[in-house]
């Protein structure tokens, strides 16, 4: 990850005019801002058929057919897909990567930002490209890409067996398999779905179907022993290496590890299963009842339910805490240790905790506008546009990234006096 | 119900069918029977089954039964007999031969349309019923090939029409760049973040009808909407599992839909044209899942453009010429009480509006929903004969000067073009898009 300490922390403020753009441009399109908040962009229009992307209000050199889907990396830099002459390639910081493709999509990054991968399609066949590099295997078709934390791997759900148009009985039994670096697995399944690499990239595990009715978990190609009548996506113990993934049993759901149910409670749903940082608990997001969601904590639910929605399930650093958005008659707030905040919002977005998971804040949304939440209590400053807030190392200060009457303003704050 | 007339059943050989048939045990079939009653169906089935008082009177409704000179084979409470009854009866034990039977039945000549279900004393769901032997049918194996082959797609990409990952942001970018000679500044706004409309379509849309994803783009585009369309899987809002019985591909398709839009923190989806999408999404895909209610807010394309005329965003800058009739999709006019809206947008746009009769809930259905259409070109002609009083119906609003008919589902418009050709009718098939762009005021090139 980003080394966050490095990042200026001087109480202040920065402020770069973004509205003023639109007179260098024929259009500017939504900004982004870097994770450290030095930076905003935006893909710009110069003329027709002419994009580039514009940073702190300065041009790329660059001008492209296309250029979409930018994006930071967790380390700051700034990603496009961009077309050129017909033909497709990423661009890094205003580099664009030499090689060309047919068609690239999906960007991943690395946990430290530092790796970029992209799917691509060239003559009609499918692979990854890892920082320009392209598998040399490539696949009549690919989905559910992944690369994993450390960057060294990339994979995609593959299509390994040509079928014929409606060609049912071939398509049941199984033409799609996994690529790893783009070798596939010796295994075949009817369906592959939602890839999870271990912490360390040596493993990866996936949703697979065995003909039409047999879901279950494959890891490194060889499918768990017992089969469900549905699963969700796995995920990796950090500290034990176990496969967790929810798993459908007799109409209801439960979660289970390494092929076994290890909730003995049943749910209307589970999903969003994730591991505490330090491995000591497991949480998902569950529907204990029809129609009402919360979370649970190691099989046992919370008491307080929505009626809608819950989602973006988070721990605290420390693993003590947890909270997800929430949405009950059609408003959302935040869910927190059981307990949902007293205000309702038009939008939430995900909570965050601080370093030592004392305080907890979230960008929220009222009629357009946007501000910022810290443990329930709203701040007064409202916002056009608001990223997501980062907490300081030490947990003493806040780093809010907005725009005001177009311009966009680095904030940060000292927390003491934000909850004074 | 009327004396039958003497018709002959033609043998169509489905590959699908056939080849779950194959190999088929009636011990198997009990036990997947049985395991579907007991196991899978409640109250609701029970009810159902035990409320009904074989009156018959569903017959009247059922455009099957009508279409085949009242033959009572057709009739939904036939249709029930012949499949869910019978296995009841028999605890389950029935035939591979009834099996194939039942199959061809639940999957051919009843498009769950639920007009029987207005016309039952007791408001039975026999499209429910019907489901339920789907259900019996895709746990055999025996789901007809073409509908098998589109519960694959969705399984495989997501979508129903085979459209690959790169396929679908390629060819929004190609209807942005096409839109953008009509209007420079135009945008198809992929994956934005925040915006306030997410729209969904279904697949035929990238696949075939690409100029639908290029009308909506000037809709929005003039109309000042923030919305943006994902480039990920998840923006296809259509649904076949649903109708294949396959309700664990049709949840997962559904949570890709919905958490698609979470993710890009929407305020609510708007869809396309589309009637059965609208029954998956607000209905039985949502509900499966455990959403009672769709999580994020979404409405079909017919409220949406009713929206945009009454707050003024959209135009009309000449009223469409040609007279124009109303076809009722039965998913959002039975299922989601839209006739009335249809109504206002239809005046609101055109000059002159002829009613179809039977209309609004209680109009026939186009005969390809519920999956009827996408079970191929094995049962095409079956489905054009089953619809006879369709193609009265029309012809009727024609004698009284229709000449454009304005369908606002994909379904509909695919079944309906089969009965214009094959019964001669000579109508001009339009969403309401089509009208849309063509009388809506747009700047100037």
């Amino acid at each position: 990850m980003a080394d966050v300490s490095r990042w200026d922390w001087e109480i202040g403020t920065k402020a770069i005019p973004f509205d003023a753009w639109k007179a260098d441009f024929a259009w500017v399109e939504e900004p982004y801002v870097s994770p450290d908040g030095e930076r905003i962009a935006a893909v710009v229009n110069l003329d027709d058929a002419q994009f580039s992307v514009c940073v702190n209000g300065r041009a790329w050199e660059g001008v492209f057919d296309k250029a979409w889907y930018l994006r930071f990396s967790h380390d700051g830099r700034l990603s496009a897909l961009v077309s050129e002459d017909g033909e497709w390639t990423v661009a890094v910081d205003g580099e664009t990567w030499p090689e060309r493709y047919g068609y690239v999509w999906n960007t991943l990054f690395s946990a430290d930002g530092a790796r970029v991968a992209v799917a691509a399609q060239q003559d009609m066949a499918y692979a990854m490209v890892l920082d320009g590099v392209m598998w040399e295997n490539r696949f009549a078709n690919m989905t559910h890409f992944a690369i994993s934390p450390d960057g060294r791997h990339t994979a995609a759900t593959v299509q390994v067996k040509e079928t014929g148009e409606a060609d049912i009985a071939r398509f049941q039994a199984g033409c799609y398999s996994v690529a790893v670096d783009g070798d596939a697995w010796d295994s075949v399944f009817t369906n592959v779905w939602n890839l999870a690499f271990s912490p360390d990239g040596a493993h990866l595990a996936a949703e697979v179907r065995q003909g039409l009715y047999d879901y279950t978990i494959a890891v490194d190609g060889r499918p768990w022993e017992r089969c469900f009548s549905s699963v969700w996506q796995p995920v990796f113990h950090p500290v034990s290496g176990a496969v967790i993934a929810p798993v459908r049993l007799e109409g209801q759901w439960t979660v289970a590890a390494d092929g076994a149910p290890i909730w003995p409670r049943r749910f209307v749903q589970v999903w969003h299963q994730q591991v505490s940082p330090d491995g000591q608990r497991l949480a998902a997001i569950v529907s204990p009842r029809y129609g009402y969601w919360t979370l649970a904590v190691d099989g046992v639910p919370w008491r307080t339910t929505v009626n809608e929605m819950v989602m973006d399930l988070r721990f605290s650093p420390d693993g003590r805490r947890l909270a997800a958005a929430a949405k009950h008659d059609g408003r959302w707030t935040l869910l927190v240790d059981d307990r949902l905040w007293s205000q309702r919002f038009d939008q939430i977005r995900p909570p965050v905790f601080s370093p030592d998971g004392r305080l907890v804040a979230a960008v929220v949304e009222t009629e357009g506008r946007f501000g910022l939440v810290v443990d329930d209590r709203r701040l007064p400053q409202s916002y056009e546009a608001l990223w997501q807030p980062v907490f300081s190392p030490d947990g003493t200060r806040v780093l809010v990234r907005g725009i005001e009457k177009g311009t966009y303003r680095r904030q940060v704050l000292a927390v003491d006096q934000l909850l004074a | 119900m009327a004396q039958p007339a003497k018709s002959e059943a033609k043998q169509i050989v489905d590959n699908g069918i056939e080849k779950g048939a194959a190999g088929l045990t009636e011990d198997r079939i009990q036990a997947v029977i049985n395991r579907v009653i007991k196991g899978e169906s409640g109250a609701r089935l029970k009810v159902y089954v035990d409320t009904c008082v074989h009156c018959g009177l569903c017959s009247e409704a059922c455009h099957y039964y009508l279409s085949h000179d009242k033959d009572p084979r057709y009739s939904p409470v036939a249709k029930v007999k012949q499949t869910l009854w019978e296995m009841i009866r028999r605890k389950g034990r029935v035939s591979v031969d009834f099996m194939r039977r039942a199959a061809e039945i639940v999957h051919t000549e009843c498009n769950l349309c639920k007009r029987c279900a207005m016309y039952c004393p007791f408001g039975i769901d026999i499209a429910y019923l019907m489901m339920v032997v789907r259900r019996i049918v895709h746990l055999l194996g025996m789901t007809p090939q073409y509908i098998q082959d589109t519960a694959h797609s969705h399984a495989a990409v997501s979508n129903q029409m085979w459209v690959k990952p790169d396929e679908w942001p390629d060819t929004l970018q190609w209807q942005e760049e096409e839109a953008r000679g009509e209007i420079p500044t135009l945008r198809i706004p992929l994956e934005k973040e925040g915006a306030d409309i997410m729209y969904s379509v279904i697949g035929p849309e990238p696949k075939f009808q690409a100029q639908l994803i290029y009308q909506a783009a000037v809709i929005m585009d003039v109309a000042g909407v923030n919305w943006t369309m994902p480039a990920t899987a998840g923006w296809d809002n259509s649904d076949m599992a649903m109708f294949t019985g396959d309700n664990e591909v049709m949840g997962r398709i559904k949570r890709e839909h919905y958490e698609t839009a979470a993710r890009l923190r929407v305020r609510r989806i708007v869809m396309g044209e589309c009637g059965h999408a609208f029954r998956s999404v607000y209905d039985v895909g949502n509900r499966w899942l455990g959403w009672r209610i769709p999580p994020i807010p979404i409405i079909h394309a017919i409220e949406f453009y009713h929206e945009l005329l009454t707050a003024g965003k959209i135009r009309v800058a000449k009223k469409f010429k040609t007279p124009v009739t109303i076809h009722d999709p039965c998913n959002v006019v039975r299922g989601g009480g839209l006739h009335r809206m249809a109504r206002d947008l239809a005046h609101a746009l055109c000059e002159e509006v002829v009613e179809m009769y039977p209309n609004c809930e209680h109009n026939y259905c186009c005969c390809a929903g519920g999956g009827v259409i996408n079970c191929g070109p094995p049962w095409k002609n079956k489905r054009i004969e089953g619809n006879r009083v369709k193609a009265d119906q029309l012809a009727d609003a024609k004698i009284r000067g229709a000449k454009v008919l304005i369908a606002p589902c994909h379904n509909c418009h695919s079944g309906l073009e089969d009965i214009n050709h094959a019964y001669e009718l000579g109508l001009d098939i339009k969403f309401f898009g089509d009208i849309i762009y063509e009388v809506m005021e747009k700047p100037e090139a």
